[in-house]
């Protein structure tokens, strides 16, 4: 067990919309600790497009969505948020009055965090493997079918069938063809997108005989109690081919889900969290949504829209954090106590 | 404007305007056609907008880019008449293009 953090806010969500709401608190002496289910800052846009151009952002005529997420870390660099990346919220327990709002947050990687606020900036929700369209593949899931390699150990003398065309299918393709009985490495068409020298080394392998290629998709899984024997393949032609295997690893990349959002109790309208447009709080005082997770008359899911939420949710997440002290407005082109915040004065 | 046809799974036909230029994706959502989510908001990054174009109009529709035949690895069931229909711009070519989406985006 992890020692409890405390700290002024939790942010759900390390997305661009996250990023510069810690800038936005930062600007007023508020801490933040951010937990992102990705292995790396950004959310969408580094997930889905980091090479691809994003127009509408204020200022930046085109900037990527890499390049954005570059700069927006080096924004919030001067208020040295923590990350807790690879984790998701799980619970979110109320521990304060309305008044003084407390919240304790616990990560499924059993990180626990107590803090005034939350202010959740998850967008989509949390990227979660895509699960292939099977009839009962989820009977074997967690015993024999499993979306990601915890314990390289565990495929040990199996035979595993992977699925997929990008890295993680090729990597792992790699990587447990010493340790496996036999592997098979299924894809719907003879290109992939992995690094070149990966699907090198995997087409040598295959030539070999010391791993199997096949060009096709799964349709049916045969097996009992969750355990696999074998898996049905039916190739482009209508022809199919009974895979004998005992492990399956599909890697058919990320699909957002909501996720543990929908039990914290907050209202919510077909999976987007309502808000006020003063304060950006939810139907719970102290709990706050930013970005493409909120909802309002006239919402539009920009990340501009995102970045104008979040300079607003920190004026009311100030008063929580410091119930006794005034907020004075001011800028960061005049202001020297800002300046020394963001450490240019 | 030209009308595109967007069959769902479960059979039912939808006919609506496709604006020359805008992408039979936009067309669909603008319209609120179901099975098509398009969470990427067509920046060909999600495979979730993926349909399958009616083999009478494979041809005009053409094949997709490999950029887009990447993507395709990510979505359900695909087929030799799959696309991601953020990548098919309506034409006056198009009028009368028949698709039909898949009963799971993802």
């Amino acid at each position: 067990m992890t020692e409890t953090i405390n700290t002024d806010v939790v942010i759900v969500g390390a997305g661009p919309v996250g990023l510069f709401a810690v800038f936005e608190l930062g600007l007023l002496d508020i801490r933040c600790h951010l937990v992102d289910i990705l292995s790396k800052p950004g959310g969408q846009c580094s997930e889905l497009y980091p090479e691809k151009p994003i127009y509408d952002i204020p200022g930046f005529p085109l900037v990527t969505g890499q390049g954005l997420v570059d700069n927006l870390m080096e924004q919030c660099k001067p208020f040295h948020p923590v990350f807790h990346h690879g984790e998701m919220v799980e619970r979110l327990e109320t521990i304060g009055t309305a008044e003084h709002p407390g919240f304790r947050v616990t990560t499924d990687g059993g990180q626990t965090i107590e803090c005034k606020a939350v202010l959740i900036a998850a967008g989509g929700g949390s990227f979660q493997p895509k699960k292939p369209p099977i009839p009962g593949v989820d009977a074997y899931e967690g015993h024999s079918v499993f979306y990601a390699v915890r314990k390289m150990e565990a495929f040990a003398g199996t035979r595993v069938l992977i699925v997929g065309g990008g890295d993680s299918a090729l990597d792992w393709t790699l990587n447990l063809q010493p340790i496996a009985e036999r592997v098979t490495l299924l894809h719907r068409r003879d290109a992939f997108r992995a690094a070149p020298h990966s699907v090198n080394s995997m087409r040598e392998l295959v030539a070999s005989g010391s791993m199997d290629l096949l060009l096709g998709q799964v349709t049916a899984l045969e097996g009992a109690d969750g355990h696999l024997e074998a898996a049905v393949v039916k190739h482009d032609d209508g022809t199919s081919t009974r895979v004998v295997c005992n492990r399956m690893l599909p890697f058919f990349g990320l699909t957002m889900k909501l996720g543990p959002i929908a039990g914290w109790g907050l209202n919510l309208h077909e999976n987007l969290v309502p808000v006020d447009t003063e304060k950006f709080e939810t139907s719970t005082p102290g709990i706050f949504a930013i970005g493409d997770i909120n909802t309002y008359p006239g919402k539009l899911k920009l990340i501009l829209s995102g970045f104008h939420e979040g300079a607003l949710a920190a004026q009311k997440i100030h008063r929580y954090v410091y119930p006794d002290k005034r907020l004075t407005f001011q800028y960061t082109t005049s202001s020297t106590n800002l300046q020394k915040k963001l450490g240019v004065a | 404007m030209a009308q595109i046809s967007f069959i769902d799974s479960s059979g039912q036909t939808r006919t609506v305007g496709g604006e020359d230029g805008a992408t039979v994706m936009e067309t669909a959502i603008r319209n609120g056609i179901p099975e098509i989510e398009a969470e990427c908001g067509g920046a060909c990054a999600c495979a979730t907008c993926h349909v399958y174009v009616d083999p009478a109009w494979a041809e005009k529709v053409g094949k997709p880019q490999p950029m887009e035949e990447d993507m395709l690895d990510f979505a359900w069931e695909v087929q030799p008449n799959s696309r991601l229909s953020c990548q098919i711009k309506v034409t006056p070519d198009l009028d009368g293009l028949i698709v039909r989406t898949p009963a799971r985006q993802g």
